[in-house]
C-alpha cells in the first residue's frame, strides 16, 4: 500500500527535507543532521525472512544457546509505519497486538524534528522561573527520588486524521488509529519536583520544553503538575526508547500525545500559558462559529476493533472472536458495546483483565458470522458517562473540517466473500 | 511546626480521611517521616537558566534586543525559508504554507482545506518570534540572529497585511501588533475532567 495513505498531513520525510535544503544549499544542511536521520528508509517487505534452516522436527537436535538480547521469531512481522519520516509519524500495528501493553519498540513515533541522540550524562532537567529554587536534576538525581509506576496510553490528538479526511476501505487498523501505544511507565511525579523547587503562589501554568531540534514546547496548567503528571525515564521496564524520549520524558496521563514533552529539558513555571506554536496554530481544534478550541488536553473515549479488520479474511462462516481495543483519557473504560448489523443492534463485549485508568483496555465478544455482509462496530463507554459519538455526530458538534480528537466509532465491513474493509462513515 | 499549625494538620487529614479528598496530591508519594525537601539536584545557576531561557510570551517576555523590517526580511526569508514554504510562502507539501491571499474568513471548521497561515490562525505575533527562534530553519535551527528573526517575522505579517512596510519591529513593538486571530480562540469548553455525555 501507498505510503503517502498513512502520513499525517504535515509529515516531512527525509526525501522532501532532502529536497527542500538541496535547494537551498546543494544539501550542505544536512550535514548537522544525526547519522540514523540521513540512513535510508527500511525496506517495504512484508515477507517474514525465515532463519536459514528450519528442522522438520524441533524435538531431534538442542536449539540456539543464550543470546544477549532477545529477537522476535522471524515468522512474526509486525512493524511500524511509515518509516524514514524527520517531522512526521509511524504507527503502531494495532492488529498485531495482543493483550494491551505496547512493545517499547512498536510504540508509534510523533516527532517534529527527529530523534535527537542525547548523552545522559550531559543531559539535565532545569526547573526555574516562579519558584523559590530554580532546580538542576540528573538522570542519576531523579532515580534517587521516589518512583511511581503506572500504566498509560499516549496518543496523538491527531490520531484518526487520515481516516477522517481520506479515508480507504484498504486502511489496516495501524492506518486508521495507530498513532496510540500503551505502556507501563515508571518515573517521579512532578509535584515531587516542584516540592523541592517551591512553586510560588502566583504560579499557574508551567512551559515544558524537549532537547530535540525544534525545542517542543507546551504549556500545562500547574494543577496538573500537582496531580498525576509524571517525569518519566523508563517504559516497560528498560529506560525510555530514544523516540519516546530518552532520558526523561513528561507524562500527562489521558492527555494528548504533544503535550507529553519528550527529551525533557526545562520546566518554567509562570502566571499564563505561553502560547507556543503547538498550542496555538497546531493542535487546536476549529468550531464552528469561527472558533478553535485550545488547551483540549483530554482524549475523549474510543475504541477500534482490531481483529477482525483490513487486511485480515474470514474463512468463511462460524464462530470467532470479534476483539480490539478501547481507551479513555478521563478514567476508566466501564462498558464496549459491539454491533455486527450496522449499528442497529448492540451487545455487551467482555471486558478482558483489570480495567485501568487511562489505559487501553482489551474487549472481545464471540461472533457467530452467518455468511451475509454486514457492518461490525464497537462503542466505548467510560466512567464519566460518556459515550463514544457516530461520525456524524462528532461532524454535527465541531464541524466538518474540525482537526484533532478524532474519536469517532469505528467500522469494517465483512462481505460474502470474508474480506474486511474499513468503513468510514458511522 | 506550632501547635496550632499541628492542629490544623491534624483536623485537615481528618477532614481529608472523612470524605476520602487527597489533602495534597503531593503528599501521596511520601511518607510522613520524609523532610520538606530532599535536597536532592543541584541550584541552577542564572547563567545556565539564561543559556535555556529561549520563550517569547504575549507581553514580550523574553524578546532579545535587536530589531527588523519587513524590507530587510525579504532577503532573510529568500535565504532561509523559501525553498520549503515556496518563494511567495505558498508552501511545498509537506512543508506546510505560511503566507495566503487574500485572507479567509475564519471558517475552518467548515472545510479542512482552507489553509491555516500566519495571518489567518496564529492567535500572538510572539508566537512567531518563539517559534523560528526554537525551530527554524529546520536543518539548521537556531541559526539566525536577533535582526534576522525580527525581520523574517516582520517579513511574514507583512506579506500577510497585518502590519504595514516600513514597520520595525522590536522587543517593543512585537507584542503590540494585534493578530487576526486573536479573539478567536476558546480555552477547552468540553466537560472538563468529569467527561459527560456531550459530544463537544
Amino acid at each position: 500500500m501507498p505510503e503517502s495513505s498513512h502520513r499525517s498531513d504535515d509529515a516531512i520525510s527525509r526525501r522532501a527535507l532532502i529536497a527542500g535544503a538541496a535547494a537551498a544549499a546543494g544539501g550542505a544542511l544536512l550535514a548537522g543532521l544525526p547519522a540514523d536521520a540521513q540512513q535510508a528508509p527500511a525496506a517495504k517487505s512484508t515477507t517474514p525472512v525465515p532463519p536459514a534452516i528450519i528442522p522438520d522436527d524441533p524435538t531431534k537436535a538442542p536449539g540456539a544457546p543464550t543470546s544477549p538480547l532477545g529477537s522476535r521469531s522471524t515468522f512474526v512481522r509486525a512493524v511500524r509505519a511509515p518509516t524514514g519520516e524527520i517531522t512526521g509519524t509511524s504507527f503502531t500495528p494495532l492488529q498485531n497486538l495482543r493483550g494491551t501493553i505496547t512493545p517499547s519498540d512498536l510504540h508509534f513515533e510523533r516527532h517534529h524534528a527527529g530523534v535527537p541522540a542525547i548523552d545522559p550524562d550531559k543531559h539535565t532537567l532545569v526547573i526555574h522561573g516562579l519558584v523559590d529554587r530554580p532546580l538542576e536534576f540528573s538522570l542519576a538525581d531523579l532515580e534517587r527520588f521516589p518512583s511511581v509506576t503506572r500504566i498509560h496510553f499516549v496518543e496523538c490528538s491527531g490520531n484518526g486524521r487520515a481516516a477522517y479526511r481520506t479515508p480507504k476501505p484498504e486502511m489496516t487498523p495501524q492506518m486508521v488509529d495507530g498513532m496510540t501505544s500503551n505502556s507501563e511507565w515508571t518515573g517521579v511525579p512532578v509535584s515531587v519536583l516542584l516540592r523541592e523547587a517551591r512553586v510560588k503562589p502566583e504560579g499557574k501554568w508551567f512551559l515544558a520544553e524537549g532537547a530535540d531540534a525544534c525545542r517542543l514546547a507546551r504549556s500545562i496548567p500547574i494543577n496538573r503538575g500537582l496531580d498525576d503528571a509524571l517525569i518519566v525515564f523508563a517504559q516497560n521496564g528498560e529506560p525510555l526508547r530514544p523516540e519516546q524520549g530518552y532520558p526523561m520524558r513528561l507524562l500527562l496521563p489521558g492527555v494528548e500525545g504533544n503535550a507529553n514533552v519528550k527529551w525533557l529539558r526545562r520546566i518554567k513555571v509562570g502566571t499564563d500559558p505561553f502560547m507556543t506554536r503547538w498550542e496555538t496554530s497546531k493542535y487546536t481544534d476549529p468550531l464552528p462559529g469561527g472558533k478553535s478550541r485550545m488547551f483540549s488536553f483530554e482524549m475523549d473515549a474510543k475504541s477500534i476493533i482490531t481483529s477482525p479488520a483490513y487486511p485480515e479474511k474470514l474463512s468463511g462462516p462460524g464462530w470467532r472472536a470479534i476483539t480490539g481495543l478501547a481507551w479513555s483519557g478521563r478514567g476508566r473504560i466501564t462498558r464496549v458495546d459491539i454491533s455486527t448489523d450496522g449499528g442497529r443492534t448492540w451487545a455487551d463485549a467482555e471486558i478482558a483483565g483489570t480495567v485501568l485508568s487511562r489505559a487501553h483496555t482489551r474487549f472481545q465478544r464471540m461472533w457467530n458470522w452467518d455468511g451475509n455482509e454486514t457492518l461490525i462496530m464497537s462503542r466505548a463507554t467510560d466512567d464519566s458517562g460518556y459515550v463514544q459519538p457516530t461520525m456524524t455526530q462528532l461532524k454535527h458538534a465541531r464541524g466538518p473540517g474540525t482537526d484533532y480528537h478524532f474519536n469517532s466509532i469505528r467500522a469494517w465491513r465483512v462481505r460474502r466473500d470474508g474480506t474486511v474493509t474499513f468503513e468510514a462513515a458511522t | 511546626m506550632t501547635a496550632r499549625a499541628r492542629g490544623v494538620a491534624v483536623l485537615a487529614l481528618l477532614v481529608a480521611a472523612a470524605t476520602g479528598c487527597r489533602l495534597d496530591a503531593r503528599d501521596d508519594y511520601l511518607g510522613d517521616k520524609d523532610p520538606r525537601s530532599f535536597g536532592l539536584g543541584r541550584a541552577a545557576s542564572a547563567a545556565q537558566i539564561a543559556a535555556l531561557d529561549i520563550d517569547v510570551s504575549p507581553d514580550g517576555a523574553g524578546l532579545p534586543a535587536g530589531s527588523g523590517t519587513p524590507e530587510q526580511g525579504a532577503a532573510v526569508y529568500a535565504a532561509n525559508c523559501a525553498a520549503c514554504h515556496g518563494d511567495k510562502g505558498e508552501g511545498k507539501p509537506p512543508f506546510p504554507a505560511l503566507i495566503s491571499s487574500p485572507r479567509p474568513a475564519f471558517d475552518f471548521a467548515t472545510d479542512f482545506k482552507i489553509p491555516k497561515t500566519v495571518g489567518n490562525y496564529w492567535p500572538y505575533a510572539t508566537t512567531l518570534y518563539d517559534y523560528i527562534r526554537r525551530a527554524m530553519p529546520l536543518a539548521a535551527p537556531g541559526t539566525l540572529t536577533p535582526d534576522q528573526t525580527y525581520a523574517v517575522t516582520a517579513y511574514l505579517l507583512q506579506q500577510e497585511q497585518v502590519i504595514a512596510p516600513g514597520t520595525v519591529l522590536d522587543a517593543k513593538s512585537l507584542p503590540q501588533v494585534k493578530m487576526p486571530a486573536r479573539d478567536r480562540f476558546v480555552v477547552d469548553d468540553r466537560r472538563g475532567n468529569r467527561g459527560g455525555k456531550d459530544v463537544r
